[in-house]
């Protein structure tokens, strides 16, 4: 699924948009003006990414110590094992778009849990 | 270098097997471990292990297809280090040659004296210890929590929330003055008292009392608090008794520079019973942080590779966090430098609070409640070349 996520202008380079979708994706703008999209949600706790560090093409969890790769998701320590997804992004008009990933997403326990409808 | 051998297999341990690895490390490496455990992440042991809401698997810090081509000898334990041979000595008789050595033991919990042998009381530190008090606090009852520090605290909220009566009790005026300062020790630890559980400050606990199992707990001021379960969270010392006569200078834990470097050559050591040099600080500084444990092996195990002919890099600001009654508490750099503290968002009132820390103007500290995003600017800033 493709969706139009904000206006290039309106995410300065080094920050990020939270895209509200289920579950959330984030749009991030890097210091070197390249523009990547992964779910925003840490695989180990639940904690927003867009919230992190960002840090060239790697973003910290804000909570923890992991970081991710926003070229291809993957994790480099823990406490976080697996890596999130990535979303195809491209800019047209000046307009931010993300093409969603159909992969499985990797949640942490306790927001897994919340969308299969159990307790949190 | 043939043989590196990391004693301690928790996370500092296992974080400097795999610097080894991605720093193209190849020769034998050898991991030894006290504990029969594969590494394990500890945060969880005192919040969703302790609470049940994660397991054993979900604590494994390995994941599924890592390979890092170690020799893992667990449930061991170094009992010295001979620095002639170059060698390890085991608990089960084993001796382990290395050329380079990683010192990676960790901390005890400390305990209280004549506690031994009675029923009824926990230190948590350990799996193991995790795994006996989660099974205590099953039968719930009346818990007192003797330490107000992190361990304490975040033992007392899921204790709280599974059901107990709790009751901290914590020798200083203000718990978490050290690491926090009174001001702001006081707004966390504020977080007892909103959720029902008693905070009993500047009292010191005498003794405890019972006969197999614990009834009470003695206080200095003559109180007695009746107690099914204590806890004594009252902080960690540095195992390193083993390397006494070792060559390796010991001073609170492992002495190190700002490399991790120790007086041996060839001998690094990271994680709680190290003593680092913080340049920033000027002086050294036993950090206890899970940060710590994991990013400075990478510092050290370059140490210990190049022979130790590399620049330290100026560390990062130490940082911790720790979850309490639903709340995410973090902090990040140096209450103690500071002369002021400003609430910047938020309100204390409300333990939703983005606090920061100033010397001279300048920030040096940063405390959020449920402020992630704030907090992580903050920190971003603390980090910053000076």
């Amino acid at each position: 699924m493709m969706i139009p996520a904000c206006r290039l202008a309106d995410l300065p380079r080094g920050e990020a948009f939270r895209l509200d979708v289920d579950p959330p994706v984030s749009v991030f703008h890097t210091d070197d003006g390249e523009v990547f999209a992964i779910d925003d949600t840490c695989t180990h706790q639940d904690a927003s990414l867009a919230d992190g560090w960002l840090e060239g093409c790697e973003v910290e969890c804000p909570l923890h110590a992991s970081t991710f790769d926003l070229r291809t998701g993957a994790v480099d320590s823990p406490p976080a094992k697996l890596p999130v997804r990535t979303h195809e992004v491209f800019v047209e008009d000046g307009m931010v778009y993300v093409r969603l990933s159909t992969a499985a997403p990797n949640l942490p326990p306790c927001v897994s849990a919340r969308l299969a409808g159990g307790p949190a | 270098m043939r043989t590196v051998a990391v004693v301690g297999a928790s996370l500092a341990g296992l974080s400097a097997a795999r610097s080894l690895r991605k720093q193209g490390y190849d020769g034998r490496l050898v991991v030894i471990g006290d504990e029969t455990h594969r590494p394990y992440d500890r945060p969880p042991l005192s919040k969703e292990f302790l609470s049940g809401a994660l397991g054993e698997t979900d604590l494994a810090l390995e994941t599924e297809d890592e390979d890092l081509g170690a020799q893992w000898m667990l449930g061991a334990r170094a009992v010295g280090l001979d620095r002639a041979e170059r060698a390890l000595a085991l608990t089960d008789g084993r001796r382990v040659r290395a050329d380079g050595i990683v010192l990676a033991t960790g901390a005890a919990a400390r305990t209280l004296p004549g506690s031994e042998g009675l029923a009824g009381v926990h230190t948590l530190r350990t799996l193991d210890d995790a795994r006996a008090l989660r099974d205590e606090l099953a039968g719930g009852g009346r818990l007192v929590v003797i330490g107000g520090g992190f361990i304490g605290a975040e033992v007392a909220s899921t204790a709280r929330a599974l059901g107990l009566d709790v009751t901290v009790v914590e020798a200083a005026p203000t718990p978490l003055a050290g690491p926090l300062g009174r001001a702001m020790g006081a707004v966390v630890s504020g977080l007892h008292t909103d959720h029902g559980v008693r905070l009993l400050c500047g009292v010191g606990v005498k003794g405890l009392s019972g006969e197999r199992r614990v009834d009470a707990v003695l206080l200095e001021d003559g109180r007695s608090l009746p107690a099914d379960l204590v806890v004594v969270g009252v902080g960690a010392s540095p195992c390193v008794d083993w390397l006494q006569g070792s060559g390796v200078t010991l001073d609170n834990g492992v002495k190190c520079g700002a490399d991790g470097r120790t007086s041996l050559a060839g001998v690094v050591a990271v994680g709680d019973c190290a003593n680092w040099y913080d340049p920033r600080a000027g002086a050294h500084r036993r950090v206890e942080h899970w940060t710590g444990a994991r990013e400075r092996p990478d510092a050290a195990v370059a140490t210990l590779l190049a022979g130790g002919a590399v620049e330290p890099g100026v560390p990062r600001p130490p940082y911790f966090w720790s979850d309490q009654y639903g709340v995410k508490i973090q902090f990040a750099g140096h209450a103690a430098e500071a002369d002021s503290v400003t609430v910047e968002a938020g309100a204390a009132d409300d333990r939703d609070v983005l606090a920061v820390y100033r010397r001279a103007g300048h920030a040096v500290a940063v405390l959020g409640m449920n402020q992630p995003r704030l907090f992580t600017r903050w920190r971003k800033q603390l980090g910053a070349p000076l």
